[in-house]
């Protein structure tokens, strides 16, 4: 029994093995075509980019002349980033206010909440993007405010969630030696709150950093552009499609979410396990 | 207490329920009312009652993208969730090497739509250019195509919550279960399955919702192609809006109706599988 138990781990970890190389492959091949002579990527995709279909970075370099590859990632790291904080900061707050202030109104948000999360985008999509024309929210700093406005529902449901659980005694002592709201939040309520705050970080992150819809139609992209829309940018249009370029920029769309996924592969695994127990 | 907070209103909730309000309510009653409209700008309106929804159900593509965006996503739902759980019980059998798959299959999931559907453009017309095809080929080609996709990017997310799932089953029922002579299978059907029924319910959610309202994997991977045949409700809805002048009312009908149908969905769904899921 053991010998054979041993022997079927055996057979799925090689199994397995293999699978995982097939994963991970369709990365590796558009990171070699990147390499290659613009003619060969399609006629030979499968090929290493040895002898004369090799161009070192040529592609990279055209890349770069037909999208402004590295101010749209500048701008959706400083997109990400700030509407990431804005949501968690904001969205704790009111969640902690509408769960511990008990009237119809704030029932109303809790459940306006809950319902805004499975309105598709579509459904707001065209007058939201003139929202967003008429006050001026078509810039790095205002789409953060549209986000905070459609993150808020997910957000706010799941720090409800979490809010509930924390015993009123502690928040109650605090208020008693005489801090006032907003201390009592800061300094017992949002450190208390610090896991939930990773999980929607995650989630969020996940979200804003790779949307191109709601970016793509309120942001004034003739100053601004985001990975997403430099990349649909590049590809745009039926005229013919520079693909040595296009395989540069998916390499380097690619790289930051690896490295990132590396450096907090266990914060965003617990994140998802976490986030979908809550939802 | 509850006074001492209440005071705080502008401080605490005030600045998300702006943004809310400005971000999804406005836009969202705005949409409701503008369905019932014909309209090229939001403020030049005029009130045309039920036409755009009769419209809306009269135009072939809409309802060729309703076939087809039913069909990818009860396949996709089916294979994702059979593939997701049984990697996830394989998986936990403590082989070698499970942490290293567990981080290989979650990694394409944090890619965005857009890269990911240039990715398997790639990838696939480089495979089918053996045969001499290309992935607009025909409507078939982009369906799997799309199948694919989904797969590759989904599983592993369902993977993990099943792991979660299956990893909370207390060990004491799995052994009383196994004292009292059951096999796999009546493990499997008995015990596993309605003990990670919380997993599946989130699950199916997960993936129903992903596919029904797919969008940029549709867009990077086909936009359509060949002739709108491979192109899904989302997509549809945006063509209407930004590529057919003066249908921008019947653009917003189909997304009212869009809105319904993941509503009602989801709400399905979500009370069938709620009702199988046991106390533990």
């Amino acid at each position: 029994m053991g010998v054979k138990k041993s022997r079927v781990n055996l057979a799925l970890t090689v199994i397995f093995s293999l699978i995982s190389i097939l994963y991970v492959s369709p990365i590796v091949i558009v990171c070699m075509n990147s390499f290659k002579r613009k003619v060969y990527i399609s006629k030979q995709p499968f090929a290493l980019p040895l002898g004369k279909m090799f161009v070192g970075v040529e592609n990279y370099v055209n890349g770069f002349k037909k999208v402004p590859f590295i101010q749209s990632a500048g701008w959706t790291l400083f997109i990400t980033v700030g509407s990431v904080f804005l949501i968690i900061l904001c969205t704790s707050m009111c969640a902690w206010y509408i769960t511990r202030v008990k009237n119809k109104f704030t029932e109303a948000i809790y459940y306006l909440c809950v319902f805004s999360m499975i309105v598709p985008f579509q459904m707001v999509m065209y007058t939201l993007s003139w929202i967003s024309n008429v006050l001026k929210l078509n810039t790095p700093w205002g789409i953060m405010i549209i986000y905070l406005g459609f993150g808020a529902g997910l957000a706010v449901f799941m720090f409800c969630g979490f809010v509930k659980s924390i015993p009123l005694e502690i928040e109650e002592a605090a208020m008693i030696d005489g801090c006032t709201p907003v201390q009592t939040f800061f300094k017992i309520v949002l450190p208390v709150l610090k896991p939930t705050c990773i999980t929607i970080a995650i989630l969020q992150t996940m979200w804003i950093w790779n949307d191109y819809l709601l970016p793509y139609l309120t942001l004034d992209h003739s100053k601004y552009m985001t990975i997403p829309i430099a990349v649909q940018y590049l590809r745009g249009g039926y005229g013919s499609v520079d693909m040595g370029a296009l395989m540069a920029m998916l390499v380097l769309a690619v790289i930051p979410i690896i490295v990132f996924y590396v450096i907090c592969q266990k914060y965003i695994i617990e994140g998802v396990v976490a986030g979908a127990v809550k939802g | 207490m509850e006074k001492a907070i209440k005071r705080y209103f502008p401080i605490f909730a005030l600045p998300t329920l702006v943004a809310f309000t400005i971000g999804f309510i406005i836009p969202f009653l705005m949409g409701v009312y503008l369905s019932f409209c014909s309209f090229t700008t939001v403020v030049n309106t005029k009130f045309v009652g039920l036409a755009n929804y009769r419209a809306a159900f009269s135009d072939a593509g809409f309802l060729h993208a309703l076939g087809f965006t039913v069909l990818f996503t009860i396949v996709t739902v089916l294979l994702i969730n059979l593939l997701a759980f049984l990697v996830a019980m394989l998986l936990t059998r403590k082989i070698q090497g499970t942490n290293l798959f567990r981080t290989v299959f979650f990694m394409p999931n944090l890619i965005g739509g857009i890269v990911l559907g240039y990715i398997w453009q790639q990838i696939l017309n480089g495979i089918l250019s053996y045969f001499d095809r290309t992935l607009t080929y025909s409507a078939t080609y982009g369906f799997w195509g799309l199948v694919i996709l989904m797969c590759w990017q989904q599983i592993g997310y369902m993977m993990i919550i099943y792991i979660a799932g299956i990893q909370n089953i207390p060990g004491d029922v799995v052994e009383a279960a196994k004292i009292d002579g059951a096999g796999r299978w009546q493990l499997l059907k008995n015990v596993t399955i309605p003990m990670v029924m919380p997993s599946i319910t989130i699950c199916t959610f997960l993936t129903l919702t992903n596919s029904f309202k797919l969008f940029d994997q549709n867009l990077s991977l086909t936009a359509g192609a060949p002739s709108n045949n491979t192109e899904m409700l989302a997509l549809n809805i945006y063509n209407t809006f930004y590529g057919r002048v003066g249908w921008e009312g019947v653009g917003q009908a189909k997304a009212v109706l869009f809105f319904l149908m993941v509503t009602v969905i989801a709400l399905i769904q979500l009370t069938a599988t709620r009702r199988k899921e046991v106390q533990q």
